[in-house]
This record gives structure tokens, C-alpha cells and sequence, in this order.
């Protein structure tokens, strides 16, 4: 069968990774943290990865990065930039390319920046190496810079100190610097989950101006089903280190189809009690040095049939664009949904 | 205040906190600054009813928690819990007085001593109070509650290490339900926890209140869940409460502006929902060191007049809710 | 899965049990499994088996300590009496060590020696450690007046050079082995107080304590229960950092002559009267000082076994 397609082939794609695997070697074992993921990012559109912790979400930003560390190693597949191949670069080539081509934001801005430079510094710093860009020139594009994340202030902020921003400003800085050197591919790691919900919308907000604006992808890493509601395109939901279900923003909420996808939008509470019990998926993510036989989410699914604990279904597609890794879409063919 | 006389003959009564006022002193052992934690709330909470405390961080939400407890003493005003005046108890009156209020955390890890096993934390209510008479008797006990939170009871010589952040909430629970509390505050009880184990936290502190007739001071930054578990809200902002009111009249027409704002941020599971314009919140927030005058939410808000800037809003009961605000009444 | 048997014997009168459910733990069982119940004891058993190189420490130590607590019985020289005519022999068959200046067996002494110095090694330490923890965990959790008297106190022990110190108060006390003791607990408790301090100081912000203080739990029992056993790897580890210093402390006392007094001696008083013979006959300073350092590293690698045995996390 062939890989996942994305929505919209016409607009070219920035990046593709394909057929993944980084597993971990563990003394206990070897963990399949991504297990034959394949993804694309367009050149327009911003691209969500959901899943709950340990499902392998951040692994994946981690290993286009490179930065994936022992025990963990890209044990196949190929990650290709702009049609490169990211895992054949040698670690000196890949510092070129991180921070320059993609950049990446992370959960907890404070502990990325440096608190003896001034936050101005740090990211002209950026430029100065990758694009050998002058001392003005390069203060000039960060002051131009934290204006377009929507700093206030910006040529003030320029002389600040993490310390002296609040969580919000940090972030933005963050993103700043994530996008001073006009990147291919921006990959946000749970960018906002440390964010009071004001601020929250705020970045999620300055997110999407961007990706309209310029000429950069994002690959937006969350746990939280509202905020890729919010912004993304188009989502990959991952489970035990799998893609369980890609689909369009709309048909992936209006035409659910992998029953942990159901599950996970299901436990969110989204109105009064009502004298009833909330919709919860049952036990937890299994470990990865134990998986179930089968299908990942088989002891945890509703919907289980016996061929689901004999052998893993593939991904099959399931309406337009739609892709779902479960037995009951098997025979779903061609562009009908439910 | 107007129900001052109610409380003592109102049974329905379990909580009255009346003008508590926080301030925390940071930085150096002289000088440095005043944070402004929690500046002169008064709310109730009725018996059996789930009241959730909602605001960003830094609202003084958790510290007005641990005000409610007395684990923390307030520099003014009083807090009744069960009609009696918590800062006037003798020390064997506040033992008592620990026994029918307890805590749930946020963080599973910090929550749980890392050295003592689960029949050691459980078990520390039990053993503190002398509830039981052998160590037999406290053994039972424990595995009782083990398996009223839902973990089994044959883990009851594990290590909080070995369990997952979830079965850790459990045993918290379990700690907290020991006594047969009345009040039960939860502090940001699920946010550390991923969606579907969050649900299964959330329908055991339902049952949970259901059978053992609990009441709940819920402290929650997330909307959703504050709409689905509580039956009153208080939305604050630095210190200060905003409004207060029936969920959801309250989710559904919020008076206060902020309260309105919170609910506009709030990012919705439904893509449908998307707005191309969110009405955002303009500004950062006020420092709780140094609050503006008048109204504190008056730098960041759309409507704000100016009597805002220079006289603080009285919280004042419109129809059946109320509201700090000059817009309003 | 077969929840229901399990939960039917504890849970009869629980009135939650009804429809509590044991979900949460259902998917990941094989991986908590590898765990088995297990107490301090078991898990000191599973050091033994882990780690060897704490094991052997243990065995010198006690090899140690049997040969010092035995040596009258088996050794074949007096310590104290003199030989003149064979002074300075070098190591061989007779004497293992050589002798020294006296032409005492230098082994036999050394075996004698170890009694004085892994006294002071030991004792002292252990006195300090107990002072600074008490001291150390009373200002860090109670902190205000308390902790400031206390952290005054121990910066006035800390500013004084401790030889200095130990002089003082030995001298005071006129002497002798137990002046000694004394001596250097007084001086080693201020730093392990500080340490202590500032570790009570953070754990007492832990949710876990706060949780034993909304239960009502005493004061008292919530240093001893929660935040005590937290500090249990520093304190190790700060303890066999204190046993060499001692050991040395020990040494220079005896060197001024407040120590142990001639004709015993210890590895320290040793150490110090034949390094002038350090060129010629080297023997006689490199011996106590090999036998110090065995019993420092035999230790500090105890230490470090004991210290990962008693960590909860240790075995992931």
C-alpha cells in the first residue's frame, strides 16, 4: 500500500519523512518509539502530531532534528528536507541545517535560553552564525523580528534578560528565534502547554499569522485536541509509536474513525456534567518494551476483534486523504466515509 | 457583609471565607517586595457541592486553597469551616478540624514521598489520627481505600516509582479520602495527566463524591474541565475575585469581562469553531506585586471607563450571581 | 483479566468499591511486574548482588576492623618495645613493612595504629553527623529565629580554621583520646549542618510534606519521616567525605601532641614523624599513608552502594 497522502500534493511539500523508525535500546529492551511513521509537511499549512505522553510525538520532531540521544537511534527510513535526505548528513552538516533550514520550539522556553545573554543577543546570535550576517545588520533583523512575533516594545526588549520576561514574552522570543533565520520547516513541541489560556491563544494566534506570512512549515507537537482544532491543517495521531489515523482537520473531528481517536476526543469534557460520568478510554499506554500482539490499541479498544490481536492492520484509506490504521476500515475502499 | 448572620445557623454552610487577605514577602530576609496574593476574597462553599475556582497563574487560586486549609494563615479576615473560625482552634481543635478537610495535588510525583510505600503514605492519615487499633486493622483499611481509588490492593508495598502518573493520583486520593473528609480541595488535580487518564481521574472524584457525600473546592485553570465538574465557579484575576455564579448561566452569558475573555481563549475541540478574529487579551498581566489601582483587570480590558482605573469594583450579587464590575449593576 | 477475586476480600465494606476499577494499571502490568515488593533490607540484598565492588569495600573494612580488634592475639613483635639493631630494615620475610627508627615492626604497628585512627575515623564523624543533621533539619524546616540562631552559630565554628579549633577545645578538655572526640566533632558539624539546612529548606516546599501537614501530622514526625529519609544519600555521602578529614584532623592533633600520645599511635601520627625520612626510607611514611587511603576508598565505595541501594529509583 502507499503512503499516507497529504491534502494537497499541488502545493509542494517541504518536508517528508518516511517510513521512520527510532527505536531505543534499553537494558530491558528495545523500544519502537516510531515505528515506521511517515509524515509530510506542505509547503503551506500547518501539520499537527497528537497523541498522549510516550506515544512517540516528540521522538519524531526530535529525530529530524538529529538530536534523538543514546540509547536511542534511527535504526531505518528517511527524512528528506526539500528532497534531502536529513539522515545521511554528517553531524557537522546537520548544525548548519538546525537552527537555519529547521528550527524548533519547546515546551519550556525558559530553560532554552540562556539566562547570562540578553535575549536580543541570543537570537541575532542565530543569524551571525548561520547566515554570517553583520553585528547591525543582524540587530536590525531580531529588533524586526520580535515585532512580527508580536513583542512589544521590541527595540527594549532587545537589552532584556530571560528573567525579565514573562512566560508569554519568552516564548514569542522563542519563536523569534526560531524564525529569524527564515527557516523551511519551524517544529513546535508543545509550544503552549506551559501558557496561561490567554496567552495561549495569543501564541496560537501569532503561530498561524506566521505561517500565513512566510514562507515557513510548521509541524505543531501537541497533546491537546483544542489546540490542533485551533490552528492545524492537517493531523497525524499517533499511539505507541504508530499513526493510527491522518486526516484533513475537518474530517479527522467531523468523520472520526479509529476508535483511540473517538476515545481521545471523547474524554474531553465539553459541557456541564449533566449527572453523567465522563467517556473514558480504558487501562493506559502500553510500554513500549511491552507491546500488545496485534493491534497497539487492542486492549484498550471498544471496537477489539478477534483478528485484531493476530495481526497489526495497516494503514488503510478510508475516505479522501483519510488514512486509519484499524481492521473495521479494512474494506473501506476508495472515497466513502461513514 | 449581608449573610453574616447566616452562617453557624445555616447547616448547609461548610466553608465561609470572609475578606482573606495573603500577601508574601519575596526576596531578602529585609525589604524586597509584598506579592499580593490573595487580597481580600469572600466566598462559601455549601455542603456537597462542587465549587471551582478558575484564573491564570499567579490569581492567588492555590494559595486561597491552602488559606482554606489552614495551611497557610491568612494576614487578615477569617475562614469558618464547619461554622468555627479555623485561626481561633486550640491545637487538638485543629487536629480534628485536619481530619474533615483534605488536599489533592496537581503534581503526582512531588504529591508522594518517594521513599515511603504506598501502605506507608496511605496509611499515614490513618496511623496520625490512631483510627485504627492494630496494625492489622490499618492494613485492611488501606487496601480498602486502595481499592476505592482504583489501584490494586496487592501493590500496597510498592514504591510511588513503580506506578504511572495516573495510578500516582489514585494513591493521592486514596490519602485524602482516609479520614472520611468533608471538603476535599483539589489543586489542578488533572492537568499534569494526559486527556484519557485525566477522564478516569475526573469520573472517580465523581463517584467518589457521590458516595462518600464530598465536597469539593475545585482550583483548575482549564475551562472544560472546570464546566463539567463543578456546580459554581469563581473566576479570579491577581487576587481578586471577579465573578461568581451557577456554572452554567455563568459558561453560558459571562457578565465580567475577563470572564468573557477566558472563555473566548479557550481553545475549542472543534475545528468549526475556528474564529478567523479571536478577540484576544491585550497586554500581558499585572504584576501582583504592584497591582494597578481601581479595578486590577483595568489595563487589560476593551471596556474599561474611568472610574476603573480609580475605584476598586465591590463584588455586588446581580440576579443570581456576582460580579466585581462597574459595567454591571 | 480477572479484577472482581481480588478486589472482593478488601472491599466488601468500602462503599466506592462498588464500580471502582482497576483500569489504569490493566495495559502496563508486564512492565511494572519486573518490580517486586520489596523492603530496605531486600533492597540492600539486591545491592550485595549488583554491586561487588560495595561488597568487597564491605569485606575490607571488616577485614580491617577483625584485625585491628585482634592483633594482640596473633602478633608476633611487642609494638612498643624497641629493637636497635633493626632500625630502619627495610621491608622483608620478617618484618612485611620494615621498621622503623626504633626498630619496631612497622606492620604490627600499623595494625595497632588502625584501632586509634579508625576510632577517630568513625566516631567523631558520627557524632558531627548527627549534631549537623539535628541542627541542620530543626533551621531549615522551622526556619525564621531558629534558623538563624543555629545558621549564626555554625558560621562562627566555619570561620575558625577547624585545627585551630580542635586545638582549642582538646587543649581545653586536657587531652587525650576523648578530648579528642570531642575536638573533632565540634569542628565537622557546622558544614554538615549547612547541607542539611538547605536540602530540609527544599523539601519542606515538596506537596508531599505539605500533604502531611494538611493531615495534621506533628512536626517532629514529618522531619523524621519525610524529610530526613530524603536526605539519606547526602548524608552518606557527606559522611564518608568526613571520615578521611577526621582521619587526617587526627593526625596533626597527634603531631602537636594533643592526640594519641607515644609510644601507641595511629596511621595519622604515623604518617607524620616519618615523612622527614621520606627520601631514604620511604616505606615507613608510604605504609600508613596506603592504609589510610585503602580505608577511605573501601568507604567511600560503600558509601556510594549503600547510598544507590537505599534511592527508589535506583533500579530503572
Amino acid at each position: 500500500m502507499g503512503e499516507g497522502m497529504t491534502r494537497a500534493p499541488e502545493y509542494g511539500e517541504t518536508l517528508r519523512i518516511k517510513n521512520l523508525r527510532t527505536h531505543f535500546f534499553t537494558r530491558y529492551g528495545v523500544a519502537p518509539a516510531v515505528d515506521d511513521v511517515t509524515i509530510t509537511i506542505p509547503r503551506k499549512g500547518i501539520v499537527g502530531v497528537v497523541g498522549e505522553s510516550g506515544c512517540g510525538k516528540s521522538v519524531t520532531a526530535l529525530s529530524v532534528m538529529r538530536l534523538v540521544s543514546r540509547p536511542g537511534k534511527i535504526v531505518s527510513g528517511k527524512v528528506l528536507l526539500d528532497g534531502e535526505d536529513l539522515t545521511a548528513k554528517s553531524p557537522r552538516e546537520m548544525r548548519q541545517i538546525r537552527g537555519n533550514k529547521i528550527s524548533m520550539i519547546f515546551q519550556e522556553p525558559m530553560t532554552s535560553l540562556n539566562p547570562v545573554y540578553t535575549v536580543g543577543s541570543q537570537v541575532a546570535e542565530a543569524m551571525v552564525i548561520h547566515q554570517g550576517a553583520g553585528k547591525k545588520e543582524a540587530r536590525d533583523r531580531t529588533v524586526e523580528m520580535f515585532r512580527s512575533v508580536g513583542i512589544p516594545e521590541a527595540e527594549k526588549r532587545f537589552g532584556s534578560y530571560p528573567h525579565q520576561l514573562s512566560g508569554g514574552l519568552r516564548q514569542r522570543v522563542m519563536i523569534a528565534m526560531a524564525m529569524v533565520c527564515r527557516p523551511r520547516l519551524m517544529i513546535a513541541d508543545e509550544p503552549t502547554t506551559a501558557l496561561d489560556v490567554t496567552i495561549e491563544a495569543q501564541i496560537l494566534h501569532q503561530m498561524k499569522e506566521l505561517e500565513r506570512n512566510m514562507d515557513t512549515s510548521i509541524m505543531l507537537i501537541t497533546h491537546n485536541m483544542g489546540v490542533v482544532a485551533e490552528i492545524c491543517d492537517y493531523v497525524y495521531v499517533m499511539y505507541a509509536g504508530r499513526i493510527m489515523e491522518q486526516a484533513d482537520i475537518f474530517s479527522l473531528f467531523d468523520h472520526t474513525m479509529h476508535p483511540y481517536t473517538t476515545g481521545l476526543l471523547g474524554s474531553i469534557p465539553r459541557s456541564g456534567r449533566g449527572g453523567g460520568r465522563l467517556y473514558n478510554i480504558r487501562g493506559m499506554v502500553p510500554s513500549l518494551l511491552s507491546l500488545p500482539k496485534g493491534c497497539r490499541f487492542r486492549p484498550r479498544c471498544e471496537r477489539a476483534m478477534p483478528e485484531c490481536a493476530e495481526h497489526e492492520p495497516e494503514l488503510y484509506e478510508a475516505g479522501r486523504g483519510h488514512w486509519v490504521r484499524c481492521h473495521l476500515y479494512r474494506d473501506s475502499g476508495g472515497g466513502e466515509t461513514r | 457583609m449581608s449573610d453574616m448572620a447566616a452562617h453557624g445557623t445555616d447547616a448547609r454552610r461548610l466553608v465561609d471565607a470572609e475578606r482573606v487577605v495573603k500577601n508574601f514577602r519575596v526576596g531578602g530576609m529585609r525589604g524586597g517586595h509584598l506579592v499580593q496574593a490573595v487580597s481580600g476574597v469572600s466566598l462559601h462553599i455549601d455542603r456537597g457541592e462542587t465549587l471551582a475556582v478558575v484564573g491564570e497563574s499567579g490569581c492567588g487560586k492555590s494559595t486561597l486553597g491552602r488559606l482554606i486549609l489552614r495551611l497557610l494563615e491568612p494576614d487578615s479576615g477569617v475562614v469558618r469551616f464547619e461554622g468555627r473560625d479555623l485561626s481561633a482552634l486550640s491545637a487538638t481543635e485543629l487536629l480534628q478540624a485536619r481530619r474533615r478537610m483534605q488536599i489533592i495535588f496537581q503534581d503526582p510525583y512531588a504529591s508522594l514521598n518517594p521513599r515511603m510505600s504506598v501502605y506507608q503514605i496511605i496509611a499515614e492519615p490513618l496511623v496520625t489520627h490512631r483510627v485504627c487499633k492494630s496494625k492489622k486493622e490499618t492494613e485492611a483499611r488501606v487496601k480498602q481505600l486502595m481499592a476505592m481509588a482504583g489501584i490494586r490492593p496487592e501493590h500496597i508495598n510498592r514504591y510511588p516509582h513503580q506506578f504511572s502518573g495516573g495510578q500516582r493520583q489514585r494513591i493521592g486520593i486514596a490519602r485524602a479520602i482516609a479520614l472520611n473528609p468533608s471538603l476535599i480541595v483539589c489543586d489542578e488535580p488533572v492537568s499534569a495527566l494526559d486527556v484519557s487518564i485525566q477522564a478516569q481521574i475526573l469520573n472517580l472524584l465523581y463517584d467518589l463524591q457521590r458516595e462518600m457525600g464530598l465536597t469539593y473546592l475545585f482550583i483548575s485553570h482549564d475551562l472544560s474541565v472546570v464546566r463539567y465538574v463543578s456546580d459554581r465557579v469563581c473566576v479570579m484575576f491577581l487576587g481578586k475575585v471577579c465573578e461568581v455564579g451557577n456554572t452554567e448561566e455563568l459558561f453560558a452569558n459571562p457578565m465580567h469581562p475577563y470572564t468573557a475573555f477566558l472563555l473566548e481563549a479557550a481553545p475549542k475541540p472543534d475545528p468549526h469553531l475556528r474564529k478567523e478574529k479571536k478577540a484576544l487579551l491585550a497586554g500581558e498581566m499585572p504584576s501582583p506585586v504592584n497591582p494597578p489601582d481601581g479595578c486590577r483587570f483595568h489595563t487589560r480590558c476593551p471596556y474599561a471607563m474611568e472610574i476603573c482605573a480609580q475605584e476598586e469594583p465591590e463584588l455586588r450579587p446581580i440576579e443570581k450571581r456576582q460580579v466585581a464590575c462597574h459595567r454591571e449593576g | 483479566m480477572n479484577f472482581d477475586e481480588r478486589r472482593l476480600g478488601a472491599a466488601e465494606s468500602a462503599p466506592g468499591a462498588s464500580h471502582a476499577t482497576f483500569d489504569d494499571s490493566a495495559a502496563t502490568e508486564d512492565d511494572i511486574e519486573r518490580h517486586d515488593d520489596e523492603t530496605i533490607s531486600a533492597r540492600l540484598l539486591w545491592m550485595l548482588r549488583k554491586n561487588k565492588l560495595a561488597v568487597f569495600s564491605l569485606l575490607v573494612i571488616c577485614f580491617i576492623l577483625l584485625a585491628a580488634l585482634t592483633v594482640p592475639l596473633y602478633a608476633p613483635y611487642d609494638p612498643n618495645k624497641p629493637s636497635l639493631g633493626e632500625r630502619f630494615a627495610p621491608p622483608s620475610k620478617a618484618h612485611w613493612a620494615g621498621c622503623d627508627d626504633l626498630g619496631r615492626d612497622q606492620f604490627v604497628r600499623l595494625i595497632y595504629g588502625a584501632r586509634i585512627s579508625i576510632m577517630i575515623g568513625l566516631l567523631p564523624t558520627t557524632i558531627s553527623m548527627v549534631l549537623g543533621a539535628v541542627l541542620g533539619l530543626t533551621a531549615g524546616y522551622f526556619g525564621g529565629k531558629v534558623d538563624f540562631w543555629i545558621m549564626r552559630f555554625a558560621d562562627i565554628v566555619l570561620a575558625f580554621p577547624s585545627l585551630l579549633l580542635a586545638m582549642v577545645v582538646s587543649y581545653t578538655l586536657g587531652g587525650g583520646i576523648m578530648s579528642i572526640f570531642v575536638a573533632l566533632s565540634v569542628v565537622s558539624w557546622a558544614g554538615t549542618a549547612r547541607v542539611i539546612r538547605s536540602q530540609a529548606m527544599s523539601l519542606k516546599e515538596k506537596e508531599f510534606v505539605e500533604a502531611a501537614r494538611s493531615i495534621g501530622v506533628r512536626p517532629g514526625v514529618i522531619i523524621f519521616r519525610h524529610i530526613l529519609p530524603n536526605c539519606v544519600p547526602n548524608l552518606i555521602v557527606l559522611f564518608t567525605l568526613n571520615i578521611p578529614g577526621a582521619i587526617l584532623n587526627e593526625s596533626s592533633l597527634s603531631f602537636l601532641g594533643i592526640g594519641a600520645a607515644p609510644p601507641s599511635t595511629s596511621w595519622g601520627l604515623m604518617i607524620y614523624r616519618y615523612k622527614t625520612y621520606l627520601m631514604s626510607y620511604p616505606w615507613l611514611a608510604i605504609a600508613p599513608g596506603l592504609a589510610i587511603l585503602v580505608f577511605v576508598l573501601a568507604f567511600n565505595f560503600l558509601g556510594d552502594g549503600v547510598r544507590d541501594a537505599l534511592d527508589p529509583y535506583m533500579k530503572d
